[in-house]
């Protein structure tokens, strides 16, 4: 099954692959909902449309936080090695890594779900 | 040098060399140096004197409304003390004492010799002194911003505002100018000054919050600088960017300034808790339990402190859907604020504490911090901030978190590292009066404030009446306020007066374990050979290391070639790749600055020909100081630095050090432009129709003009590759032709809105549309400039096919310029055409 998963790759990026999920997901929500609500017409008229977009915006980015939370449990050796991954080699600068961005992958699966909450509650552009 | 054995090798001879080569020039020139002590301590001391400045301003007050109807000082002056006092605070000393930590403590640390650019770190404090003290200064003529220090439109577009907004304005443009100059510096130092075996899972934490930091100053201050255009343009040229009445809007001020503002606290308060991040685990006397966790913290809170913004503007009158995601995010950015608590606490409790002064200001501090952190989520509810908004509970609030996360830990660090800036410790006894002090007056003054804001008072009031019961909780505020000044006093006097008679203590007197304490303070020259890195707390665990360092045993421990000369190391393992040869002592750093300076001061008092002979002679001197001292082709290809180890003196391209910081410019320069774009679909989204009705700049001359810079553009890259071919001839005539179309499409970029007629006073649209072509065109202008300067190196004999570092920037430059031409005449040219 993991032949499925990319090659690995070895880059300080990869660290930053969850955050940036959030990040565009963030923009998108909300960049979304404020042309909606301050130009009538222009991306429908149904908020309930507003928010099923958001719903399957927030399936697709938590999608993608799982991929890169997989590629780092990949990374993290599937869990060998436990922290503190303080010795001078590559090998445990590779599970640090992995296990780094592990976490990150974590934080930022809850904060896309709480982003996406809102959009549970608020059924109207109201002010 | 490889094959003579340590023994055998002169030494004392070696010791003499590095320290000529690092020396600082005797007398009045002692100010032109350019090494990070001294940058690292000039920096620190300037912002302690601006804070110190500051203080006084709060005392003032304070002063003000220590009794109901005072009348003290007259309201004007108290504007301008309340509106100092915050701009100070923020502006020259919390982000500039975060640099100035780090410029000094960064080389040390990573077991570097100089951080990789030192000129424009000496560049960068030129400008903050300039700009601070014209800030500063202002106000003993009556003329310091007076309208907050956010500076909120109408009131600050109005005439009301004076010249104090201008002030405000171009005086802290150029200071975020100082920023991203150290922003640049710390990025490529972190990244690739590292000792060698330093890698990314053993680098000290301090740098990697250093780096999450810097970054964020990359995506946090272009907003504002690019806010502050537009705001300035209005005030001077009246392009009504911030005026209803002609289709602009106050409130896109209010998001450029907090898509700054809001990352700006965590751009204060990472450092800080870096600097607890290295104190915590020398007291606890073991290494930080979690170091992956405050990885996790330090990132996830730099991006999540981007998505914060909009609650500043929870009572403008949003969509409620619109504040409830920012409600969240505010939520969630708690989670990894509260790791790092969490991740000190364990590692308190798993070592053996020693309660040091530095741990007091530490603990003092994260209680502080704690405190406003709750106060922070009961704000970040959209239904309570709408009751607290713009009232004392959260002048309360704030100052709960930013002086308990950042001017605590900051103390913290001073009594931890003062050891390093001459060998002397500080009194202990005065720092725990101190502490105690500060301490206690602090919650004095501070806490009283929640209730005055929970009984109505608002904040940045000038008086209020007796009977409405804030009068007692004012008093015991101001009486808090002289308590926490005398503290801070105390501190003051044991850092000016306490080297007297004081004897030189011991180099490490905490018996701390990362790389920072074997910095001798006698010593210009940063180490006296770099080591190989093999452990979180090199100290503790690579036995002799000390000795070994100081005796030369290491890397790079002579400079036989009368150079300046630090080790530039990959990203992730930290192995050697290059000898990197900095620059020292100059007069065009000053120079530089100065004129930048007068750019910015001509401007406010609207002096054209001043400001424009002073802009011409400040790209002059960048040209100078490129010119005779980056690029240099060294006069072998490799250096043997010890152990058998031998490496280039020379890179291009993405290896050199150069390139990161074009990289790293370009990308803070896109995010202004971002900020720009913003603007112009915010417009977009606020009306019916944004052109009003007026006429665009048409398709023919936006595309002819994105025609001509993918041209030019696409001509850069050939002439690198001609060059590197060794096909000088042809790379030279390409930068020619490169140059011609850059000229053709900022002529065409211009043509556009000029033939249509577009009058940028009329309304907003015209208005954000000459701003983006006028950015593009200046893009391209300088994009010109890097193409001629190419081609004088390459004339002059000094740009090779192996020796090609200016090229590989400058099309990297061209890369960023294309991405900006092709955003420009896409927006302005077709997506008026598209509706």
């Amino acid at each position: 099954m993991w032949r499925l998963l990319p090659r690995e790759v070895e880059s300080l990026w990869t660290l930053f692959t969850a955050p940036v999920v959030w990040a565009l997901h963030f923009l998108a929500c909300y960049i979304g909902a404020a042309i909606f609500c301050e130009k009538p017409g222009f991306l429908g008229t149904d908020f309930d449309n507003l928010r099923i977009a958001i719903a399957w915006l927030t399936v697709a980015s938590l999608a993608l936080i799982v991929v890169s939370a997989l590629l780092a449990w990949r990374q993290w050796g599937f869990g060998a090695g436990d922290p503190p991954h303080d010795d001078p080699t590559r090998r445990d600068r590779l599970l640090f890594q992995g296990y780094a961005t592990l976490l990150l992958s974590g934080l930022s699966f809850i904060a896309v779900i709480f982003t996406a909450m809102p959009a549970l509650f608020v059924t109207e552009c109201l002010r | 040098m490889s094959d003579v054995s340590p023994a055998e090798r002169d030494k004392a001879a070696e010791e003499a060399q590095l320290r000529a080569v690092w020396a600082n020039p005797a007398g009045w020139r002692y100010w032109t140096s350019v090494n990070n002590t001294q940058i690292g301590l000039w920096y620190g001391a300037t912002a302690f004197a601006f804070m110190l400045f500051a203080g006084l301003l709060a005392l003032l007050v304070r002063a003000q409304l220590a009794v109901p109807e005072n009348d003290l000082i007259s309201p004007d002056l108290y504007n301008q003390a309340f509106t100092l006092h915050g701009t100070v605070m923020m502006f020259l000393f919390a982000v500039p004492i975060f640099e100035a930590v780090a410029i000094f403590l960064l080389p040390p640390m990573l077991g570097a010799r100089e951080l990789p650019f030192p000129r424009l770190g000496a560049f960068g404090f030129w400008s903050f002194l300039i700009g601070g003290v014209f800030v500063c200064g202002s106000i003993f003529f009556g003329a310091a911003p007076n309208s907050g220090w956010f500076m909120y439109p109408p009131l600050a577009t109005s005439e009301q505002a004076g010249i104090g907004a201008d002030i405000w304005l171009l005086g802290l443009s150029f200071i975020e100018v100082a920023s991203l100059a150290a922003a640049v510096e710390l990025i490529v130092g972190i990244m690739k000054c590292r000792a060698p075996g330093m890698r990314v899972n053993l680098m000290p934490l301090f740098a990697w919050y250093l780096l999450i930091v810097a970054g964020m100053i990359l995506f946090a201050f272009p907003p504002l600088i690019a806010g502050d255009l537009l705001f300035e343009m209005q005030r001077m040229f009246d392009w009504p960017f911030f005026d209803p009445a002609r289709g602009g809007d106050p409130l896109l001020w209010q998001h450029l300034f907090w898509i700054f503002g809001h990352p700006e606290v965590y751009i204060i308060f990472l450092p800080a808790i870096a600097l607890l991040a290295m104190i915590i685990p020398t007291f606890a006397g073991r290494p930080i339990v979690g170091y992956s966790w405050i990885v996790l913290a330090a990132v996830g809170t730099g991006f999540l402190s981007f998505g914060l913004w909009v609650h500043h503007m929870f009572a403008t009158g949003l969509p409620q859907i619109s504040l409830a995601f920012f409600s969240a995010a505010s939520g969630a950015v708690a989670i990894p604020t509260a790791v790092q608590i969490f991740v000190f606490i364990a590692t308190m409790l798993a070592g053996r504490m020693i309660f040091s002064t530095p741990m007091l200001f530490a603990m003092g501090g994260i209680a502080i911090f704690v405190m406003g952190g709750l106060t922070g989520v009961m704000v970040a509810l959209v239904p309570f901030d709408w009751q607290a908004h713009d009232s004392y509970f959260i002048v309360a609030h704030l100052h709960y978190v930013l002086i308990g996360g950042m001017l605590f830990p900051v103390f913290a660090g001073l009594y931890y590292y003062y050891p390093l800036i001459d060998g002397k410790h500080m009194s202990d006894s005065v720092g725990r009066l101190a502490f105690w002090l500060m301490f206690t007056g602090f919650n004095i003054t501070f806490f009283p404030m929640h209730l005055a804001g929970l009984r109505g008072m608002p904040r940045r009031v000038y008086t209020y009446p007796a009977d409405i019961g804030w009068d007692w909780l004012n008093l015991i505020s101001t009486m808090g306020a002289v308590v926490l000044g005398i503290g801070m006093f105390a501190v003051v006097v044991d850092v000016t007066l306490h080297r007297r008679n004081k004897p030189r203590g011991e180099q490490n007197p905490w018996r701390a374990g990362t790389l920072e304490w074997l910095n001798e303070p006698e010593e210009n020259w940063g180490v006296r050979s770099i080591p190989h890195i093999r452990s979180r707390y090199p100290l503790w665990d690579q036995k002799n290391l000390a000795q070994e360092v100081r005796a030369g045993d290491w890397y790079l421990s002579d400079a036989n070639e009368g150079r300046r000369e630090t080790l530039v190391t990959s990203v992730l393992d930290a192995r050697p790749e290059q000898v990197l040869r900095v620059r020292g002592t100059a007069y065009v750093t000053i120079v530089s600055a100065a004129l930048l300076g007068t750019v910015f001061v001509a401007l406010t008092f609207k002096w054209w020909l001043l400001s424009l002979a002073s802009g011409v002679g400040f790209v002059a001197a960048v040209i100078w100081w490129l010119w005779t001292g980056t690029g240099d082709i060294p006069e072998k290809e490799r250096k043997d630095i010890g152990r058998g180890l031998s490496l280039p003196l020379y890179a291009s391209g993405v290896k050199s050090t150069g390139w990161w910081a074009m990289f790293i410019t370009m990308t803070g320069d896109g995010t202004a432009f971002a900020s720009l774009v913003f603007g112009y679909f915010f417009y977009w989204t606020i009306h019916a129709d944004f052109t009003a009705g007026t006429d665009g700049p048409g398709i023919v001359w936006p595309m002819a003009a994105l025609a001509s810079f993918a041209v030019a553009w696409a001509a850069t890259l050939a002439a690198r590759e001609a060059n590197r071919r060794d096909g000088i001839a042809a790379a030279r005539a390409l930068l020619v032709t490169g140059a011609l179309f850059s000229a053709a499409g900022c002529a065409a970029a211009l043509a556009g809105p000029w033939t249509t007629a577009m009058d940028p006073t009329a309304h907003v649209y015209p208005a954000i549309v000459w701003t983006l072509v006028i950015w593009t065109a200046v893009h391209g202008a300088v994009g010109i400039l890097m193409q001629l300067y190419c081609l004088a190196r390459s004339l002059a004999g000094r740009l090779t096919a192996r020796h090609d570092m200016e090229l590989h920037n400058v099309a990297l430059y061209w890369h960023f310029m294309l991405v900006t031409a092709l955003i420009t005449f896409t927006v302005v040219g077709l997506f008026p055409e598209a509706l």
